[in-house]
């Protein structure tokens, strides 16, 4: 028989309740959690937010989690074929799913406004 | 259906487009120059393109260990270039790399030293001599990112913005007037009036399933320059790294890894004979690990379609000849990685195949970084024509730097004399990044998978007349499928909606890459034609690709600066 894991994933809105998604991926030797999670966006739910860039390599730092309770790379944590519970890094603030807001706070949007590069102005 | 919705206004001289090497250096310049300037990036500032992931060489002709000057990377680089190259952009590459890797040495960049305190400078393959300078094993562009970053906080003329997605430039009569994107975090769009433009995103390797880059390098910069105008040169070319990891799985760290081994070693590549084979292919190693990659790339690749590859689809690289103790000397903590993923290369061979790693095409710009857009700009990988049909090892990190500089002065002196500063707003600027659109049926993320599997089989190393078409095909039919709006509503980090614009963009410049690979009909570096298998002195030219509404067409342009070739 096919070994599976089974990722249960925290979803959601900033502020809303915390619901959960459970998918079942194909489990081969030596895949990282991300390989799981990228397998679940392509083929069973590409509604599902998580956040990396370098994939494998461990530099972009993106792609920090919480596996079953600690505070992991998705990229480099192992997926193991039994139930795996990924949360949002807790003390960053939350955006969607697994994404939070780890871009520095000179570094986002808001600054930029704030320091008079812009405006927001009300759309058509 | 677009909803009222609030939009961020931005405005500056110069917006930079990518904060890479090439894109942090442009910013840089620009403040330098007194301009105002915006450095966006779809991720994280400095961490998240090429650059942080780049292992170890750099090439330059510092001449710090060994006699060199700029005249022998030159002759060097237009032969690997196989007759494309660009003279002028290969020249400025060759002449001003080395006040680049002196600035960065005095930013402190850690490059290796010597015990006499020079500079350290390693043989890689295709180069006559030591040329190419590092930071420790592995550690090449972290420490390069990491200098620039810390060198673009200190700048006060530089704004950073991360998370900030462009999906278009705006050109009002023709001329770059600035961008619109989105912001990630909260799904808002963004429109960005600027003087000048400068495109500093990267190469395409996401075009492909198995890839050395990262998430982020879909050919953005590639499909910006196109609809806002500009021409693109040389796209059939999309450089191979031979010895790319394939089995076991690995995690953690960079696929393309094992070429220091392989220098600092002497790692042997074998077949599924175990029998060492790069030299069958009209190459001669000897020992010194120098062929040029398209070279190793065709010989591995022919091994397997002659039913002597590995069991993943490779070939075998091995280090078994090799005592533990040289092992861990050379690679230290390395080593422990390894073993952590399973692998003890004293006890077994792992398994290398082709992967997709650089692009020599890309945006054709002259030797100031000018696009025939004007007020639009480009630099790094986002370029191309210096490297020809072939990049040497080494050679596309000094280029991020040297156009990147380059760009951001460019960009600086246009903008200062610019007077497009109350151009207006393109009518409809804003549509698709503002749109709200049932969640139709189709799943992008899968739909990208499905094309990177088209890229690899049809349009990979190895490349046919019917593959190619089979390849333009199934781009066609992926078009229909993408839908016109970007799925549901703006919010934040959704990314159904990012896959939907990084597809709109992937199959625009999947098709650049498959036409102009069509039209040339002979092999030549890395773009090898099984039905047309010599070099054909017909096709010493560029292809270049233009827009025309929706619809690629194709060009052709003389190869400039010949002459050159003779100056070493
Ligand atoms: C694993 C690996 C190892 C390498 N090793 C070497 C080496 O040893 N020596 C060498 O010379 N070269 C090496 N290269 C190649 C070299 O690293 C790259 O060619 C070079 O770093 C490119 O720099 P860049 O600034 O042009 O682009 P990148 O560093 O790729 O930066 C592009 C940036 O643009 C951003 N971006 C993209 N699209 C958008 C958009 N739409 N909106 C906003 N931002 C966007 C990305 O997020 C990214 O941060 C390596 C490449 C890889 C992948
Ligand atoms: S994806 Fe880059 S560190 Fe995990």
């Amino acid at each position: 028989m096919r070994e599976t894991a089974t990722l249960i994933v925290r979803r959601g809105n900033a502020g809303e309740d915390a619901p959960t998604s459970s998918y079942e991926v194909p489990y081969t030797p030596g895949q990282s959690v991300l390989d799981g999670l990228r397998f679940v966006r392509a083929h069973l739910d590409a509604t599902l937010s998580i956040r990396h860039s370098c994939i494998s390599a461990n530099t972009c730092k993106e792609c920090m989690i919480i596996v079953d309770g600690k505070v992991d790379y998705a990229c480099t944590a192992r997926l193991e074929p039994r139930e795996m519970v990924l949360e949002p890094l807790g003390n960053k603030a939350h955006l969607r799913d697994l994404v939070t807001e780890i871009t520095p706070p000179d570094e986002r949007m808001e600054h930029a406004l704030k320091s008079g590069l812009g405006k927001v102005v009300a759309g058509a | 259906m677009t909803v009222a919705m609030d939009v961020v206004q931005l405005e500056t001289d110069v917006l930079v487009i990518g904060s890479g090497a090439a894109g942090m250096m442009a910013a840089l310049e620009a403040g330098k120059e007194g301009a105002g300037v915006i450095l966006a990036d779809r991720s994280l500032i400095g961490r998240s393109g090429a650059t942080i992931m780049a292992q170890m060489t750099v090439a330059v002709a510092l001449g710090s260990q060994t006699p060199d000057s700029w005249e022998h990377h030159l002759a060097d680089t237009l032969a690997a270039g196989r007759e494309l190259c660009d003279a002028s952009l290969s020249q400025l590459v060759c002449e001003e790399g080395p006040r680049d890797i002196l600035q960065l040495d005095e930013w402190k960049v850690g490059w290796a030293r010597n015990d006499d305190g020079s500079i350290r400078q390693a043989l890689a393959p295709g180069h006559d001599r030591p040329r190419c300078v590092y930071v420790d094993f592995l550690s090449t562009g972290p420490a390069v990112a990491k200098t620039l970053r810390g060198r673009v906080l200190r700048q006060k003329e530089v704004a950073r913005i991360g998370d900030l997605y462009i999906t278009d430039v705006l050109v009002t009569d023709g001329v770059a007037t600035g961008a619109a994107g989105f912001s990630l975090a909260d799904g808002r769009p963004v429109m960005v009036k600027a003087k000048a433009v400068v495109i500093a995103t990267g190469g395409l390797t996401r075009l492909y399933q198995r890839n050395s880059a990262s998430a982020n390098m879909g050919g953005d910069g590639y499909a910006l320059a196109l609809r806002a105008g500009a021409e693109l040169t040389d796209m059939e070319f999309v450089q191979f790294f031979p010895i790319g990891h394939l089995a076991p799985r690995l995690v953690g760290m960079d696929p393309i890894m094992w070429d220091p081994f392989r220098y600092k070693l002497g790692g042997r590549l074998l077949n599924a004979e175990m029998r060492e084979f790069v030299n069958d292919y009209g190459n001669e190693e000897a020992g010194t690990y120098n062929v040029t990659r398209d070279r190793a790339t065709f010989a591995i690749l022919s091994e397997v379609k002659a039913g002597r590859g590995s069991p993943a689809g490779g070939a075998y690289l091995s280090f078994q000849h090799i005592p533990a103790e040289t092992l861990r000397a050379s690679f230290g903590p390395v080593i422990d990685r390894l073993a952590a993923n399973g692998i003890d290369l004293t006890r077994m061979p792992i398994e290398v195949a082709p992967i997709a790693h650089y692009h020599m095409g890309g945006v054709k710009v002259d030797a100031r970084m000018r696009t025939s857009v004007p007020g639009l700009f480009s630099c790094g990988e986002a370029n191309g024509g210096s490297n020809g049909a072939n990049r040497l090892s080494g050679n596309a990190i000094t280029e991020a730097f040297v156009f990147g500089r380059t760009a951001g002065r460019t960009a600086a002196l246009h903008a200062r004399a610019a007077g497009n500063a109350d151009a207006p707003v393109p009518a409809g600027a804003l549509d698709l990044v503002s749109a709200v659109a049932p969640e139709h049926g189709e799943n992008h993320a899968g739909l990208i998978a499905e094309l990177q599997q088209v890229m690899s089989v049809d349009v990979g190393p190895f490349r046919t007349e019917d593959g190619l078409n089979k390849a333009l095909a199934a781009i066609a039919v992926l078009k229909t499928r993408v839908g016109a709006l970007p799925p549901g509503a703006p919010g934040p980090y959704n990314m159904a909606r990012l896959d939907w614009f990084d597809l709109r963009t992937m199959l625009l410049v999947a098709e650049a890459v498959t036409r102009s690979a069509l039209a040339r009909k002979e092999s030549r570096g890395a773009h090898q034609r099984d039905d047309f298998p010599a070099m054909d002195p017909a096709f010493v030219l560029h292809h270049t690709v233009k827009l025309a509404g929706d619809d690629i067409v194709l060009g052709r342009a003389p190869v400039e600066g010949h002459t050159l070739c003779e100056v070493a």
